[in-house]
């Protein structure tokens, strides 16, 4: 029986995809653990520090954003403010019909997940293509991301290899290289049609106004080369304030996403092309979109932002891993999007009440953040907040009376006494939540009130 | 999690905060605390209403419940002795959650001054008393669960130091060790297939390593482990660390039986 959706989908879950979640978070967790520990000699004091000037950057966000607008500008970027979701797409799209664009090519971006980019512009006439190989897949199978690193970390190859033959890009073939394949040679024709490259940034460096990107598979390369107009949509989050800041959010990145020293392509943008150079957009844009960031920044939550989108924390969540993304129901899943989802979604928060429960507040994801967040506390912070604002119970049962009775000693101990009865009363009379322990679970024999009993009648007390 | 603060008191006249599971389930744990303790030469006052420690409210979002029992707790808990905890998730309560709580209290001041006393068992004996090898026999392959409130603290090394000194045990290795066993408290009634699934995922590494025992500085998890092994009808032997170190006291013939 399930009480929350998260643990509705967790019982649900095919075993292939639970198997394939488990062992793809499991092995990464580990080599990231072990590429990190190996490398630096205080591996935790760097999270510390790399979290030590996010956390500067977001208590401070007054000040960089003017200073990093005032960079970009004087490298030739044009840069877009977005309150919404919507006001970001709509920037998008006013951009290219502007340039009478009609066809786009798009990196993978979370925040254009947040905004639903894709959709609003293809219902605005945009063809709009996912290059990432991950999300390409999601777009062709109407899916959705599962994973912030590893989109379609819950489909097997052969599920995908079924998706590449029914959007006639081939024969069923299920071998991974024959499946990549055949993706470059569809997307390659497409970069070079394309009228504007889209791409988020990992980070935005204040001093100097450089768009940093991280990929694997160098789409985003391709889409800013083939392309005339490059825009950069990103959370207003992303700065950070020197360019000697990189190298170690860098180090730290590439470790906790994909157990890599560093990432295939590591891209520095500082503008659109200058006349000196052959290739590259003429002409470049930068969204910095907000979309609830400033009411987290309010909130006693908003360490969150200093996520860098890693992903650490859901390839070490035990309930992760049992539940996989998609139990989350949000664009963020994992201890990170447990917090953060519920606080984007604003007046939806109800909605996801469970997520902030969605953990026995283990305390590994805060292990290892590269940016060391206290998720552990910001979920328990959630929880206070979802009841203080009367929001659902989630399953949770109430402690008003348990905390009257833990709080007056006689009570307590007379019901120390009677709860003996916890060892013959019929399962069906029993209050819930310890039915609901019985269901997969015994309990031990009821003691209570035994220590007590010994520690005042043994004969060999000392005190 | 913060680790708790480094001039924590110690002395060995101490207050015993048994916790609320030892208190209804697992007196013998209890009682093998004390004995412990007693062992060392500290003397252990039990406040008699004393009750629990406030994190069943505290993890629930009931804050406002939990206060009043964490309330409780400093007032009866009053003075300037070590309050040993034989549980590393209720020491992290109080070491932790309590003045998470508080931050916006009015009597703040008193809750971080009772989080400064508390101390898990196994972390008070090894960095507080500084025993570091414990005497005595107990002859059995345990196998050690890292409960997850020792993370960011020392308890966790601090009970496998106390429990691979002890001749006779042998300290087995399984996998995954620091993955959570799912109790997580009402997580495990509120999530109640997540919950299994972690237990049984720990249950199977356990098993692979054919321990004589199973042990755990929380009483909690131990709980959750049995009692899925039990209803499954692969019952387990669990035991709190405190029962192994009273246990190879008597042995070797340095407790009376």
């Amino acid at each position: 029986m399930s009480v929350s959706p998260i643990d509705g989908f967790a019982a649900n879950l095919k075993q292939e995809t639970h198997d394939a979640v488990y062992k793809s978070t499991k092995v990464t967790h580990e080599k990231r653990t072990k590429l990190l520990f190996d490398h630096f000699p205080d591996a935790n004091r760097l999270r510390e520090i790399a979290g030590e000037i996010k956390q500067h950057v977001i208590e401070n966000l007054d000040t960089y954003l003017p200073k990093v607008e005032e960079k970009l500008k004087a490298n030739g970027v044009q840069v877009h403010w977005a309150a919404t979701a919507e006001d970001a797409n709509q920037a998008v799209l006013n951009i290219m019909r502007k340039r009478n664009a009609t066809k786009i090519v798009k990196a993978k971006t979370m925040v254009s997940e947040e905004t639903e980019l894709t959709h609003f512009l293809e219902k605005n006439g945009v063809e709009c293509l996912e290059t990432d190989l991950g999300e390409f897949i999601v777009q062709i199978d109407h899916d959705h991301p599962s994973h912030i690193v590893r989109p379609i970390i819950h489909k097997s190859r052969r599920e995908v290899a079924v998706s590449f033959e029914k959007n006639g890009l081939g024969a069923y073939n299920d071998d991974p290289n024959v499946i990549t394949q055949r993706a470059r040679v569809f997307l390659r024709q497409k970069y070079l049609q394309a009228d504007v490259g889209l791409t988020g940034a990992n980070f935005v460096v204040a001093e100097s106004g450089r768009l940093v990107l991280v990929t694997n598979e160098g789409n985003s390369r391709f889409s800013l080369a083939a392309t005339k107009c490059h825009i950069a949509m990103v959370g207003i989050e992303k700065i950070l304030p020197r360019d000697r800041d990189l190298p170690l959010l860098l180090n730290l990145l590439a470790r906790s996403a994909t157990a890599q020293q560093l990432t295939v392509y590591t891209e520095f943008i500082t503008g659109p092309r200058k006349s000196t150079q052959v290739d590259g957009p003429d002409e470049m844009h930068v969204i910095f979109v907000d979309n609830g960031r400033i009411d987290v920044l309010a909130s006693d939550c908003r360490d969150i932002l200093r996520c860098i989108r890693c992903g650490a924390c859901l390839n070490v969540c035990p309930v992760y891993r049992q539940a996989s993304g998609h139990a989350y129901r949000s664009v963020y899943p994992g201890p990170v999007g447990a917090v953060l989802s519920p606080l984007l979604a604003k007046e939806r928060f109800p909605e996801l009440a469970d997520l902030p429960k969605a953990s026995s507040l283990c305390g590994a994801c805060q292990e290892v953040c590269p940016v060391n967040i206290p998720i552990p506390d910001l979920l328990l912070r959630l929880r206070d907040k979802n009841k203080q604002a009367h929001g659902p119970s989630a399953g949770t049962p109430p402690m008003g009376a348990w905390s009257i009775l833990a709080s007056q000693p006689t009570a307590w101990k007379a019901a120390m006494a009677m709860g003996g009865a916890v060892n013959y009363v019929p399962r069906i009379l029993m209050p819930g939540p310890l039915r609901k322990w019985q269901d997969v679970r015994t309990l031990p024999p009821w003691k209570g009130g035994a220590f007590r009993k010994w520690l005042k009648n043994r004969p060999t007390k000392k005190s | 999690m913060s680790a708790p603060s480094a001039n924590r008191p110690v002395n060995k006249r101490v207050l015993m905060l048994a916790t609320c599971l030892c208190d209804a389930y697992f007196d013998d744990a209890a009682q093998a605390t004390v004995e412990v303790l007693e062992h060392l030469g500290c003397t252990i006052e039990f406040p008699e209403a004393q009750t629990c420690c406030g994190q069943p409210a505290f993890n629930s979002g009931d804050w406002p419940s939990s206060r009043r029992v964490v309330r409780h707790t400093a007032k009866v808990f009053a003075g300037t002795a070590p309050i040993i905890v034989p549980s590393a998730s209720c020491a992290a309560m109080l070491v932790h959650g309590a003045p998470l709580e508080f931050e916006k209290e009015a009597d703040k001041g008193e809750i971080d001054a009772l989080s400064n006393r508390a101390w898990e068992l196994a972390d008070f004996i090894v960095n507080g008393l500084g025993v570091k090898k414990w005497p005595g026999k107990y002859q059995a392959k345990i196998a050690f669960h890292t409960s997850c409130h020792s993370r960011g603290t020392q308890s966790g090394q601090a009970t496998l130091t106390l429990l691979s000194s002890i001749e006779g045990v042998e300290v087995m290795a399984f996998g995954e060790g620091e993955q959570c066993c799912g109790f997580g408290g009402t997580f495990s009634v509120t999530f109640p297939n997540i919950s299994k699934g972690m237990g049984d995922l720990k249950l199977e590494h356990v098993r692979a390593a054919h321990p004589d025992v199973l042990v755990s500085g929380d009483s909690s998890c131990l709980m959750h482990l049995s009692g899925l092994a039990e209803k499954e009808g692969k019952p387990i032997k669990t035991l709190h660390f405190a029962q192994i170190l009273r246990d190879a006291l008597k042995n070797g013939g340095m407790l009376a039986n």
